[in-house]
């Protein structure tokens, strides 16, 4: 057996795949536990989708293989919520409202504030109370 | 004892001791507080955060055939023309035309005055649109044009009121979400938002104003500017420790410098959620140290900085004067304080990140001989009080 790993992935739909239950397939064929953070339908009717994946490598490689049929497209660095460097000011505001600290202080002493995109549950609070504008959802 | 003439001789020969506000405090332990006023020339302080009194006038330079301004837009928010020709005031706070406000609460408030500042700053080219009832000597009835900073003659920002003393921790105590300058407030206390730089912050490291007054060269995002008066809601006379440290808002300067030589990464617009638009600065403010007991002060620490937990879905907008608590910034920078037995999380508005920049990038300034103090040539009142607006009939 090999190891488990979990992946936080962001799939795109193009327009025609969104009824189809792809998600079903990766946990009853490939024995993967998904998690869900966000999913969006546009009037478009493409998709998008962000999930961490657990599984063993090998499981995962197959299912995005699987995944890759309906071009779907999966994005293994790109996250849905980005956070601009430039634009930030690192006042902190945002801090208390991040639920799982993936914004958080850097330490006491510069008080910087850091953005670790793989504890984001992709709440969007951070977007909805920055003032500068810095958090942006990629859909 | 120093004079400032003595210590921009050692700034000019590159000699001077320069230190933040945040590196004092240690070194005097060290060093002892009679060896470190020797030797210690300069101290620089600074804060970053929104200040919603400040704006700047702008002149544009006259069109052939002129104009005599009379209503004015940049990128569709309204400048003032109430003054010459082609100059105009352009405000922080001032929303863009067709902005829907509050109209379906709460507003997003994208871009307005502050954000306009931000990009003249940033050298973008941006739209003025302008309307005159035309004159003799002006016939010019309409004009729209595009235009950078470098086309200006003047930019000249003008701060009424900037780098408050000290500054209320907002909360909110009623059952509703409540949106003020000082950010979201989430019902029943859950959180409480602060502004201010704290030990850093210019202000509360000459808190009886020995050395900063009218006249004194600040840095004003990146430019030298100045203080030209006390600021507007000045209030020398208030709550203070027994080391002078206010207990609550205080003192405010009144502040000025050549936009054109300002960064932007300095001077950032605001858009507060269900409030509003507004302009966040970077200042930085040096003191000299003249003597042993104005070094003193600037060893303040967060831990001997009150300030006061106000609530601001009542007591604030109905001034009431209630202050629920009072808090030191050591406390507040914790993450957490503790209001009526209750955890509550804390969140700031001022960034304590850009305002140790700013300290450092001054301090490398002075250190460097590029950076001379001043004397100021007169000081910032120290027993003024603030008038409240009476509402009266007509008499």
């Amino acid at each position: 057996m090999s190891q488990t790993a979990t992946h936080k992935l962001m799939l795109h739909f193009p327009k025609c795949e969104c009824e189809k239950p792809i998600i079903y397939h990766l946990v009853k064929d490939y024995d993967l536990i998904v998690n869900v953070f966000r999913a969006k339908v546009t009037p478009e009717e493409e998709g998008y989708l962000v999930l961490d994946v657990t599984g063993t490598e090998v499981d995962i490689e197959r299912a995005m293989d699987y995944v890759r049929t309906f071009n779907v497209q999966v994005n293994y660095t790109g996250k849905g919520v980005t956070r601009d460097d430039q634009k930030c000011t690192h006042c902190g505001y945002c801090v208390p409202y991040c639920p799982t600290n993936a914004l958080h202080l850097a330490d006491g002493k510069t008080r910087e504030v850091v953005y670790n995109e793989d504890d984001c549950i992709e709440c969007l609070a951070c977007i909805r109370v920055c003032p500068y504008g810095a958090c942006a959802s990629a859909f | 004892m120093k004079t400032y003439e003595q210590i921009n001789d050692r700034i000019i020969s590159g000699k001077a001791v320069v230190l933040t506000a945040d590196e004092i405090m240690d070194y005097v332990d060290k060093k002892g507080l009679d060896a470190a006023a020797e030797e210690v020339d300069v101290v620089t302080t600074a804060t970053f955060g929104p200040m919603c009194s400040s704006g700047c006038f702008l002149n544009f330079g006259h069109s052939k055939p002129k104009i005599r301004m009379s209503e004015a837009w940049i990128e569709d928010v309204l400048v003032y023309t109430g003054i010459a020709a082609v100059d105009v005031f352009l405000g922080a706070t001032q929303l863009r035309h067709g902005d829907p406000a509050n109209m379906y609460p709460p507003g997003d408030f994208r871009y307005g005055g502050g954000h306009v500042i931000e990009d003249l700053i940033a050298g973008k080219t941006l739209q003025l649109f302008a309307l005159s009832y035309g004159t003799d000597d002006y016939p010019l009835r309409e004009l729209r044009t595009y235009f950078t900073i470098n086309d200006l003659n003047q930019a000249t920002m003008v701060n009424p009121r900037n780098c408050y003393q000290n500054y209320n921790v907002a909360v909110n105590c009623s059952d509703k979400t409540i949106y003020t300058y000082m950010g979201q407030l989430d019902p029943n206390g859950k959180n409480a938002n602060y502004c201010s730089a704290g030990q850093l912050s210019p202000l509360l490291n000459d808190p009886c104003y020995d050395t900063i007054g009218v006249g004194t060269r600040v840095w004003l995002a990146g430019a030298h500017g100045h203080v030209y008066a006390e600021g507007t809601q000045h209030t020398g006379a208030c709550d203070r420790t027994e080391a002078g440290v206010p207990t609550e808002g205080a003192g405010t300067l009144a502040l000025t410098g050549d936009m054109k030589q300002m960064q932007s990464e300095f001077i950032r617009g605001v858009s507060l959620r269900g409030y509003g638009v507004s302009l966040a600065i970077g200042v930085g403010v040096p003191i000299p140290i003249l003597n042993k007991d104005i070094l003193k002060r600037t060893c303040v620490r967060d831990r001997d900085i009150l300030a006061p937990v106000i609530d601001y879905s009542h007591d604030y907008p109905q001034k009431t004067g209630k202050v629920l608590n009072k808090v030191s910034y050591e406390q507040l920078r914790s993450g957490e304080i503790d209001l009526n037995g209750k955890k509550v999380a804390v969140g700031s508005l001022s960034s304590y990140y850009k305002a140790l920049k700013i300290a450092n990038l001054l301090a490398d300034e002075i250190r460097r001989g590029d950076f001379q103090l001043t004397e100021p040539i007169a000081p910032l009142p120290k027993d003024s009080t603030m008038n409240s607006l009476k509402q009266r009939g007509k008499p």
